[in-house]
C-alpha cells in the first residue's frame, strides 16, 4: 500500500510501505495492506511507519486526520517533527 | 559652465546608484516570489485533501449536516481581517488593500462601523500603521506574522478569530488580502471566512463504505477548524506572494525610468561640455587674433 503524510507547509513522506502505527483520537491503530476504507482523527502521539517488516521510522505529531482508501493512506498533520 | 557640467555630473551619479539599489532589490524579490510560489504550491496538496476528506464525510451523512460555524445570524459585529506587508516600495501594493479595506467598510458595513462595531486584525506593518492613521479600530496581536511565517502562528490567528465568532464577539469575518495571479497582476479582494458556506454534498465524491471513528458529526466539526487555518494561511501566502510580485514591478519600472532619466542628462551633460569647449575655443582664437593685429 502507498502512504502520503502532508502537512501544510510540505509533503512529508511518500512511498510504499508495509504498514503504518497510528494514534487515533480513540486509541492507537495499526493499518496494513488492503485495509478498508477509514477516516479517523489523530492525536497526539507517535506515527510509526513500518517500511518493511523491520525497518520503521516515525514521526511525533500533534494532531490530524486519516484516510484510506484504495489501498491508499493519507495523513493530514499540522505539524510533524521527525523523531 | 563648468559649474553647471560638475552638477550634471553628480547628479548622474545619483540616479546611477538609486538604479543600482532599485535592481537589487528587483532581484531579491524576484528571488523571494519565486520562494513564495513555492510555498503555496507545497500547501496545495494538503488544502485539497482536507476538502476532499470532508466531501467525503458530508456524502455519507443522511441528511444536511449542520455545523455551528455555519449558523448565520443578523451581523451586528464584523471582524476584518487585512493583510498587508510589513515593507513598503511595492507601488501601490498596500495602498490598494487598505483602499479594499475601507470600500468594504464603507459599503457593507457602514451602519455597524458608525456604533464602533467593526474591529480590524492587521497583519502586516503597513496596514495597521495607515488604518490606525485613518482612525479605525485596529489589533496589532497578529501583525508580524510575516516576520516569520509558519503555519503555527497562522493557525493561532485563525484559531483565534472561530473562537471570537464561537463566543458571539463577531457575527461575521471578512478576509481582505491580495490573491495571487501572477508577478505583474494583483487581484484584491474581500472572501468571507466565517460563517462558512453551507457544505454541499458533491456529485463527484466517493462513496465508499468508510468506516468512521469517531462518529461523523464530530469529525465535521473537527474538520472545520482545520480547513479555515488553511484558508487564513492560503491567503497569507497569496498576499506574500503578491507583495513581492509588485515590489518586482515597481523596482522594474523605477529601473527604466532611472535609464531614462540617465540617457536624457547624459544629452545635457554632453551638451554643456560641448559648450565649455566652444567658448574656449573662440577665446583662445580670439586672443591669438588680437596679439597678432
Amino acid at each position: 500500500m502507498t502512504l502520503e503524510i502532508l502537512t501544510p507547509e510540505k509533503k512529508l513522506y511518500s512511498g510504499d510501505v508495509y504498514g503504518v502505527q497510528l494514534p487515533g483520537t480513540e486509541g492507537l491503530f495499526e493499518v496494513l495492506d488492503k485495509h478498508a476504507p477509514l477516516v479517523s482523527s489523530l492525536g497526539a502521539g507517535r506515527i510509526k511507519i513500518l517500511k518493511d517488516k523491520t525497518a520503521t521510522s516515525s514521526y511525533s505529531i500533534q494532531g490530524g486526520f486519516v484516510e484510506v482508501l484504495n489501498n491508499h493512506v493519507t495523513v493530514l498533520v499540522e505539524g510533524a517533527s521527525a523523531e | 559652465m563648468a559649474g553647471q557640467l560638475k552638477e550634471v555630473r553628480n547628479r548622474i551619479k545619483s540616479v546611477t546608484s538609486t538604479q543600482q539599489i532599485t535592481k537589487a532589490m528587483k532581484m531579491v524579490s524576484a528571488a523571494k516570489l519565486r520562494r513564495a510560489q513555492d510555498a503555496i504550491i507545497q500547501m496545495r496538496p494538503y488544502a485539497q485533501k482536507l476538502q476532499e476528506m470532508l466531501s467525503n464525510i458530508v456524502s455519507n451523512v443522511d441528511g444536511d449536516a449542520s455545523v455551528s460555524l455555519a449558523e448565520e445570524r443578523a451581523v451586528e459585529k464584523v471582524l476584518l481581517i487585512v493583510i498587508t506587508s510589513d515593507r513598503g516600495l511595492a507601488g501601490a501594493y498596500n495602498a490598494n488593500i487598505v483602499k479594499a479595506a475601507r470600500t468594504a467598510i464603507r459599503e457593507r458595513y457602514a451602519a455597524q462601523h458608525a456604533k464602533g462595531n467593526v474591529a480590524i486584525w492587521n497583519i502586516g506593518k503597513k496596514g495597521f500603521e495607515s488604518l490606525t492613521r485613518h482612525g479605525y479600530k485596529t489589533h496589532a496581536t497578529y501583525k508580524d506574522i510575516f516576520l516569520n511565517l509558519k503555519f503555527e502562528y497562522v493557525q493561532e490567528a485563525a484559531q483565534a478569530a472561530v473562537k471570537a465568532f464561537e463566543n458571539r464577539e463577531f457575527d461575521a469575518v471578512e478576509i481582505v488580502y491580495s490573491e495571487f495571479k501572477n508577478a505583474a497582476t494583483q487581484n484584491f479582494v474581500t472572501e468571507r471566512f466565517l460563517p462558512i458556506p453551507k457544505i454541499v454534498k458533491k456529485a463527484g465524491a466517493t462513496k465508499a463504505d468508510f468506516i468512521f471513528e469517531p462518529a461523523k458529526e464530530i469529525l465535521i466539526a473537527e474538520l472545520m477548524p482545520k480547513i479555515l487555518n488553511t484558508q487564513l494561511y492560503k491567503a497569507i501566502l497569496d498576499a506574500h506572494a503578491s507583495e513581492h510580485g509588485a515590489r518586482m514591478t515597481a523596482m522594474d519600472k523605477a529601473s527604466e525610468n532611472a535609464n531614462e532619466l540617465l540617457r536624457s542628462l547624459k544629452i545635457s551633460y554632453n551638451r554643456a561640455r560641448q559648450a565649455a569647449i566652444t567658448t574656449e575655443l573662440t577665446e583662445i582664437v580670439s586672443g591669438a587674433a588680437a596679439l597678432q593685429g
